[in-house]
Protein backbone atom coordinates (compact mmCIF):
# COMPACT_ATOMS: atom_id res chain seq x y z
CA UNK A 1 0.00 0.00 0.00
CA UNK A 2 1.32 3.41 -0.98
CA UNK A 3 1.82 6.19 1.52
CA UNK A 4 -1.43 7.84 2.67
CA UNK A 5 -2.39 10.82 0.55
CA UNK A 6 -3.61 13.99 2.17
CA UNK A 7 -6.33 16.47 1.14
CA UNK A 8 -6.63 19.92 2.70
CA UNK A 9 -9.71 22.06 2.06
CA UNK A 10 -10.50 25.63 3.08
CA UNK A 11 -14.29 26.02 3.23
CA UNK A 12 -15.43 29.64 3.35
CA UNK A 13 -19.07 29.59 2.31
CA UNK A 14 -22.22 28.95 4.28
CA UNK A 15 -25.13 28.70 1.86
CA UNK A 16 -26.81 25.34 1.31
CA UNK A 17 -25.42 24.93 -2.20
CA UNK A 18 -21.88 25.89 -1.21
CA UNK A 19 -21.87 23.55 1.79
CA UNK A 20 -21.93 20.62 -0.65
CA UNK A 21 -18.57 20.80 -2.47
CA UNK A 22 -16.28 20.55 0.58
CA UNK A 23 -18.36 17.75 2.12
CA UNK A 24 -18.72 15.75 -1.10
CA UNK A 25 -15.01 16.00 -1.82
CA UNK A 26 -14.04 15.26 1.79
CA UNK A 27 -16.20 12.15 2.13
CA UNK A 28 -15.16 10.84 -1.29
CA UNK A 29 -11.47 11.41 -0.57
CA UNK A 30 -11.89 9.60 2.76
CA UNK A 31 -13.45 6.68 0.84
CA UNK A 32 -10.34 6.73 -1.36
CA UNK A 33 -8.22 6.37 1.79
CA UNK A 34 -7.04 9.97 1.91
CA UNK A 35 -6.35 11.68 5.19
CA UNK A 36 -8.71 14.68 4.98
CA UNK A 37 -8.69 18.04 6.75
CA UNK A 38 -11.22 20.83 6.35
CA UNK A 39 -10.42 24.29 7.63
CA UNK A 40 -13.75 26.07 8.13
CA UNK A 41 -13.59 29.82 8.13
CA UNK A 42 -15.88 32.84 7.69
CA UNK A 43 -19.38 31.81 6.55
CA UNK A 44 -18.25 28.19 6.28
CA UNK A 45 -18.69 28.07 10.06
CA UNK A 46 -22.47 28.07 9.51
CA UNK A 47 -22.14 24.47 8.32
CA UNK A 48 -20.68 23.46 11.70
CA UNK A 49 -23.52 24.91 13.78
CA UNK A 50 -25.47 22.40 15.83
CA UNK A 51 -28.63 24.23 14.80
CA UNK A 52 -27.97 24.55 11.10
CA UNK A 53 -30.35 26.51 8.94
CA UNK A 54 -28.60 26.67 5.60
CA UNK A 55 -30.36 28.42 2.75
CA UNK A 56 -29.73 29.02 -0.88
CA UNK A 57 -29.56 32.57 -2.10
CA UNK A 58 -31.09 33.06 -5.57
CA UNK A 59 -29.97 36.69 -5.46
CA UNK A 60 -26.39 35.74 -4.72
CA UNK A 61 -26.31 33.24 -7.58
CA UNK A 62 -27.75 34.95 -10.64
CA UNK A 63 -27.28 31.85 -12.84
CA UNK A 64 -29.21 29.57 -10.48
CA UNK A 65 -31.95 27.74 -12.35
CA UNK A 66 -35.31 28.49 -10.75
CA UNK A 67 -38.33 26.19 -11.11
CA UNK A 68 -40.33 29.12 -12.43
CA UNK A 69 -38.83 32.07 -14.23
CA UNK A 70 -38.56 34.78 -11.60
CA UNK A 71 -37.63 38.40 -12.15
CA UNK A 72 -35.04 39.82 -9.75
CA UNK A 73 -37.62 42.12 -8.19
CA UNK A 74 -39.72 39.10 -7.24
CA UNK A 75 -36.67 37.33 -5.76
CA UNK A 76 -36.19 40.24 -3.36
CA UNK A 77 -39.64 39.72 -1.81
CA UNK A 78 -39.72 38.37 1.75
CA UNK A 79 -40.05 34.59 1.89
CA UNK A 80 -38.60 33.97 -1.57
CA UNK A 81 -35.29 32.70 -0.17
CA UNK A 82 -37.11 30.30 2.13
CA UNK A 83 -39.30 29.12 -0.73
CA UNK A 84 -36.34 28.57 -3.04
CA UNK A 85 -34.58 26.64 -0.25
CA UNK A 86 -37.57 24.36 0.32
CA UNK A 87 -37.86 23.69 -3.41
CA UNK A 88 -34.15 22.97 -3.75
CA UNK A 89 -34.22 20.55 -0.80
CA UNK A 90 -37.20 18.72 -2.30
CA UNK A 91 -35.48 18.47 -5.64
CA UNK A 92 -32.31 17.13 -4.03
CA UNK A 93 -34.24 14.51 -2.09
CA UNK A 94 -36.06 13.44 -5.25
CA UNK A 95 -32.77 12.99 -7.10
CA UNK A 96 -31.15 10.92 -4.36
CA UNK A 97 -28.69 13.64 -3.32
CA UNK A 98 -27.50 13.30 0.27
CA UNK A 99 -28.48 15.97 2.79
CA UNK A 100 -25.83 18.19 4.37
CA UNK A 101 -26.60 16.60 7.75
CA UNK A 102 -25.94 13.14 6.31
CA UNK A 103 -22.74 14.18 4.54
CA UNK A 104 -21.43 15.86 7.67
CA UNK A 105 -22.18 12.72 9.71
CA UNK A 106 -20.42 10.58 7.11
CA UNK A 107 -17.42 12.91 7.08
CA UNK A 108 -17.10 12.70 10.85
CA UNK A 109 -17.63 8.94 10.76
CA UNK A 110 -14.82 8.56 8.22
CA UNK A 111 -12.49 10.57 10.43
CA UNK A 112 -12.32 13.80 8.42
CA UNK A 113 -10.48 16.31 10.60
CA UNK A 114 -12.45 19.51 11.16
CA UNK A 115 -10.73 22.73 12.12
CA UNK A 116 -12.70 25.87 12.94
CA UNK A 117 -11.02 29.22 12.44
CA UNK A 118 -10.90 30.76 15.92
CA UNK A 119 -10.55 34.28 14.53
CA UNK A 120 -13.86 34.10 12.66
CA UNK A 121 -15.54 32.27 15.56
CA UNK A 122 -14.68 35.40 17.59
CA UNK A 123 -15.63 37.74 14.79
CA UNK A 124 -19.17 36.36 14.62
CA UNK A 125 -19.45 35.93 18.40
CA UNK A 126 -20.04 32.19 18.06
CA UNK A 127 -19.67 30.08 21.18
CA UNK A 128 -17.87 26.76 20.99
CA UNK A 129 -21.05 25.18 22.42
CA UNK A 130 -23.02 26.37 19.38
CA UNK A 131 -20.78 24.40 17.05
CA UNK A 132 -20.59 20.63 16.67
CA UNK A 133 -18.33 18.69 19.00
CA UNK A 134 -14.92 17.37 18.07
CA UNK A 135 -13.63 20.51 16.35
CA UNK A 136 -10.11 21.79 16.63
CA UNK A 137 -9.89 25.57 17.04
CA UNK A 138 -6.89 27.12 15.38
CA UNK A 139 -5.64 29.75 12.99
CA UNK A 140 -3.93 30.13 9.65
CA UNK A 141 -0.58 28.83 10.87
CA UNK A 142 -2.22 25.50 11.70
CA UNK A 143 -3.66 25.33 8.21
CA UNK A 144 -0.20 25.77 6.67
CA UNK A 145 1.16 22.98 8.83
CA UNK A 146 -1.49 20.71 7.30
CA UNK A 147 -1.33 22.06 3.75
CA UNK A 148 2.44 21.78 3.62
CA UNK A 149 2.17 18.00 3.68
CA UNK A 150 -0.94 17.81 1.50
CA UNK A 151 -1.07 16.30 -1.97
CA UNK A 152 -4.15 18.33 -2.87
CA UNK A 153 -5.24 21.68 -1.45
CA UNK A 154 -8.55 23.30 -2.34
CA UNK A 155 -10.12 26.65 -1.55
CA UNK A 156 -13.90 26.53 -1.73
CA UNK B 1 -21.24 -15.40 -7.47
CA UNK B 2 -21.08 -12.28 -5.34
CA UNK B 3 -20.39 -12.50 -1.61
CA UNK B 4 -22.31 -9.31 -0.94
CA UNK B 5 -24.69 -7.09 -2.87
CA UNK B 6 -25.22 -3.36 -2.61
CA UNK B 7 -28.33 -1.65 -3.90
CA UNK B 8 -27.33 1.93 -4.72
CA UNK B 9 -30.21 2.57 -7.11
CA UNK B 10 -31.68 6.07 -6.88
CA UNK B 11 -28.62 7.40 -5.06
CA UNK B 12 -26.44 10.13 -6.43
CA UNK B 13 -22.78 11.13 -6.11
CA UNK B 14 -21.00 10.56 -3.75
CA UNK B 15 -23.35 8.09 -2.02
CA UNK B 16 -22.77 4.98 -4.22
CA UNK B 17 -19.00 5.25 -3.67
CA UNK B 18 -19.38 5.87 0.07
CA UNK B 19 -21.72 2.89 0.49
CA UNK B 20 -19.40 0.67 -1.56
CA UNK B 21 -16.43 1.67 0.55
CA UNK B 22 -18.40 0.86 3.69
CA UNK B 23 -19.47 -2.53 2.32
CA UNK B 24 -15.93 -3.46 1.24
CA UNK B 25 -14.59 -2.55 4.67
CA UNK B 26 -16.51 -5.45 6.18
CA UNK B 27 -15.36 -7.94 3.54
CA UNK B 28 -12.31 -10.16 3.21
CA UNK B 29 -9.72 -10.05 0.41
CA UNK B 30 -10.85 -12.12 -2.58
CA UNK B 31 -14.55 -11.60 -1.87
CA UNK B 32 -16.77 -9.99 -4.46
CA UNK B 33 -19.14 -7.07 -4.01
CA UNK B 34 -21.94 -6.70 -6.56
CA UNK B 35 -23.37 -3.20 -6.95
CA UNK B 36 -26.45 -1.90 -8.72
CA UNK B 37 -26.63 1.83 -9.41
CA UNK B 38 -28.63 4.24 -11.53
CA UNK B 39 -26.27 7.22 -11.42
CA UNK B 40 -24.70 7.46 -14.92
CA UNK B 41 -21.66 9.14 -13.35
CA UNK B 42 -20.99 6.01 -11.33
CA UNK B 43 -19.41 4.24 -14.31
CA UNK B 44 -16.32 6.44 -14.35
CA UNK B 45 -16.44 6.90 -10.57
CA UNK B 46 -16.24 3.21 -9.74
CA UNK B 47 -13.47 2.79 -12.28
CA UNK B 48 -11.51 5.60 -10.57
CA UNK B 49 -12.39 4.22 -7.14
CA UNK B 50 -10.87 0.84 -8.04
CA UNK B 51 -7.75 2.40 -9.58
CA UNK B 52 -7.13 4.46 -6.45
CA UNK B 53 -8.00 1.94 -3.76
CA UNK B 54 -6.36 -1.08 -5.38
CA UNK B 55 -9.57 -3.11 -5.61
CA UNK B 56 -10.35 -4.93 -8.84
CA UNK B 57 -13.26 -4.25 -11.19
CA UNK B 58 -14.31 -7.64 -12.49
CA UNK B 59 -17.45 -6.69 -14.33
CA UNK B 60 -19.14 -3.46 -15.38
CA UNK B 61 -22.28 -3.42 -17.49
CA UNK B 62 -25.44 -1.43 -18.07
CA UNK B 63 -28.96 -2.55 -18.93
CA UNK B 64 -32.05 -0.38 -19.04
CA UNK B 65 -30.48 2.45 -17.07
CA UNK B 66 -29.20 0.19 -14.29
CA UNK B 67 -25.44 -0.16 -13.92
CA UNK B 68 -24.02 -3.40 -12.58
CA UNK B 69 -20.55 -3.64 -11.11
CA UNK B 70 -18.63 -6.46 -9.54
CA UNK B 71 -15.63 -5.46 -7.48
CA UNK B 72 -13.15 -7.88 -5.96
CA UNK B 73 -11.67 -6.75 -2.69
CA UNK B 74 -7.88 -6.84 -2.89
Amino acid sequence: MAETKRLAIIATKGTLDFAYPPLILATTAAALDYEVHIFWTFYGLQVLKKKRDLKISPLGNPAMPMPVDMPILVQILPGMEAMATVMMKQKMKGKGVASIDDLLDMAIESDVKMIACQMTVDLFDFKHEELIDGLEYAGAARFFEIAQGADITLFI
Amino acid sequence: MADKTLDAKGLNCPLPILRAKKALKEMKAGQILAIEATDPGSAKDFESFCTQTGNKMIKASEAGGVYHYEIEKC
